[in-house]
């Protein structure tokens, strides 16, 4: 997937989630993304890559590599580190410039936004933010 | 007369309805119980026949205004036996209760007395006490707990002194369900003359307190805790520590004379009820004091008593479950943590199957940390609660178990 651009990535996630019945399949796959997210090593995890703003602890640390910008993630909770998961898929080791104007519609297309509760959402777009602001800087 | 949980259930419009098309189990009680229909309808009542200002008006709606909102004050003399009704004050919650003692005893303590709480309390009985102090430099002290979720007495003669202005702690812990050796502590706080507060958020719906009884100065509750609205909650106060206490704010309602120079106060219970009242909380919470009245508290707890180690025996078999309080005296509340799992994931799971509980460290922030852990799941019981719904929330705990490990 990694080769693709963030928008086929955004699309190829929006065919996934089409493929569930019910919320509870969705959550199960956000699960196993969670699960199978590469971690940030313990000795990395400090205090300032937490993002602001959700109710478990959700880390994020972005890294330049040439004009591209990577992530690594983790959270204490499975369900935000599946949701933290499915973000650094669409947007890991792409152009910080392309990650920067991305457009968001995918989180609306596979309805997540509408699907979590205020707070929930309100975490999940401080993840987008916090995920925009990193590249911005590097783009800049 | 048996328990007849559907013919209370039905009382309960909310309760019937799909959430993610599973049918809900509210079981998220001990943050705030569902309304009757009759607690509905005496405020919508109210606006419809007779809203109008309390207290001062020669009108007829402003009459039987006052009328009914009084009439709630006695039933809540009644409900928990105070002396007289004068002793019962409406403010805005049990956080608005105790920091009106809390503000108001700024110019009773000083500096070298103390103030005893517990390592149990929610935050609303822990932070005005802390702000009381930094006022007036006494000294915060507090009672530690177990890992049973218990409270630890054993220092109770060091601890309370001569120099102890007050003591206060809740008598049913909100995160736990640990119920509190409430006559021990009180007895102690007598012997050294200092007052004595007790947070009765979670007595309110669970268990019968007579303040007479127990010779406690200072007892609050919530209604919406209750079946009652929220925005409203009691302060009871024996007259002679009330008439101690200088208002916590001014303004309306609460004067007997006011000149530009100086104002001279009303009597209690009106000199801490600044400003227009909640008058339909009030009277919405009268209904609820006839609802839980008709049931009988003791029947209520009863029925609660059962869902819990109803819910407890079929949770345990759950690889995994660790019930966060285990104190031999408990009440309606199980808090608790699956292994492996964070509470949110449990939480959101939850939810998605219709079931309602609450996640996090439940305003008790000491407490998590006495256990060494950032929160827990907890489901509540309230008297409209079932055996199926125990069944539905443990079938779709044990599916969230699975999704999770």
């Amino acid at each position: 997937m990694n080769a693709h651009t963030i928008s086929e990535r955004q699309k190829s996630l929006v065919e996934e989630f089409e493929f569930f019945e019910d919320w509870m399949e969705k959550y199960n796959y956000i699960i196993e993304l969670g699960k199978s997210l590469p971690l940030l090593p313990e000795e990395e995890k400090n205090d300032d890559l937490i993002v602001q703003g959700c109710q478990s602890k959700v880390w994020l640390k972005a890294e330049k590599d040439g004009t591209n910008i990577t992530f690594k993630a983790d959270a204490d909770a499975i369900i935000a580190k599946g949701i933290i998961a499915l973000l650094v898929e669409v947007f890991d080791n792409q152009p910080a410039g392309e990650v920067a104007k991305a457009d968001l519609s995918f989180l609306e297309e596979i309805g997540l936004k509408d699907h979590l509760s205020p707070t929930r959402a309100n975490g999940l777009m401080s993840m987008v933010k916090q995920i925009k602001y990193y590249a911005l800087a590097y783009a800049g | 007369m048996a328990y007849d949980v559907q013919q209370i259930r039905a009382q309960f419009p909310i309760l019937n309805q799909e959430i993610h098309g599973r049918p809900l189990v509210y079981l998220d009680n001990a943050a705030t119980a569902q309304k009757p229909l009759r607690v509905i309808e005496a405020i919508s009542d109210y606006y419809l026949r007779y809203n109008a200002n309390v207290h001062r008006g020669v009108h007829t709606l402003s009459q039987r205004a006052t009328d009914a909102m009084e009439a709630v004050r006695e039933s809540v003399r009644q409900h928990i036996n105070a002396r007289e009704v004068a002793e019962v004050i409406f403010t805005r919650g049990i956080t608005d209760s105790i920091n009106m003692v809390a503000s108001g005893m700024t110019t009773l303590v000083e500096q070298g007395q103390n103030i005893v709480i517990t390592a149990m309390e929610h935050h609303s009985n822990i932070v005005p006490w802390q702000m009381l102090c930094q006022r007036t430099g006494a000294e915060l002290r507090y009672f530690p707990m177990n890992d049973q979720g218990e409270l630890v007495l054993d220092n109770i003669d060091s601890l309370i002194d001569e120099n102890t202005a007050l003591v206060a702690f809740n008598h049913i812990s909100n995160a736990l369900g640990t119920v509190n050796p409430v006559e021990r502590l009180l007895h102690k706080a007598q012997e050294v003359g200092a007052w004595t507060l007790v947070d009765g958020a979670q007595s309110g719906p669970h268990a019968k307190v007579d303040v007479q009884h127990w010779d406690v100065d200072f007892f609050t509750l919530s209604s919406h805790k209750m079946y009652g609205p929220t925005g409203l909650g009691i302060l009871y106060g024996k007259r002679e520590c009330l008439e101690k206490l200088p208002p916590h704010q001014g303004g309306g309602e609460m004067i007997a004379t006011v000149k530009m120079e100086e104002s001279t106060y009303a009597d209690i219970p009106h000199k801490f009820e600044a400003g227009t009242p909640h008058i339909e909380g009030v009277i919405g919470f009268g209904a609820a004091l006839d609802f839980i009245n008709e049931i009988g508290i003791e029947a209520i707890a009863a029925h609660e008593h059962m869902l819990l180690e109803y819910a407890l025996e079929q949770c345990l078999e759950i690889e995994g479950f660790k019930v966060i309080g285990n104190a031999k005296e408990k009440a309606s509340v199980l808090s608790f943590l699956i292994e492996g799992t964070h509470p949110y994931d449990l939480g959101i799971l939850l939810d998605q199957q219709g079931v309602a509980v609450r996640t996090g460290q439940h305003c008790t922030q000491p407490i998590m940390d006495t256990f060494c852990i950032t929160g827990t799941a907890r489901a509540s019981f309230a008297c409209y609660n079932t055996k199926e719904d125990v069944d539905l929330f443990v079938a779709a705990l044990k599916q969230a178990a699975m999704m999770l490990r």
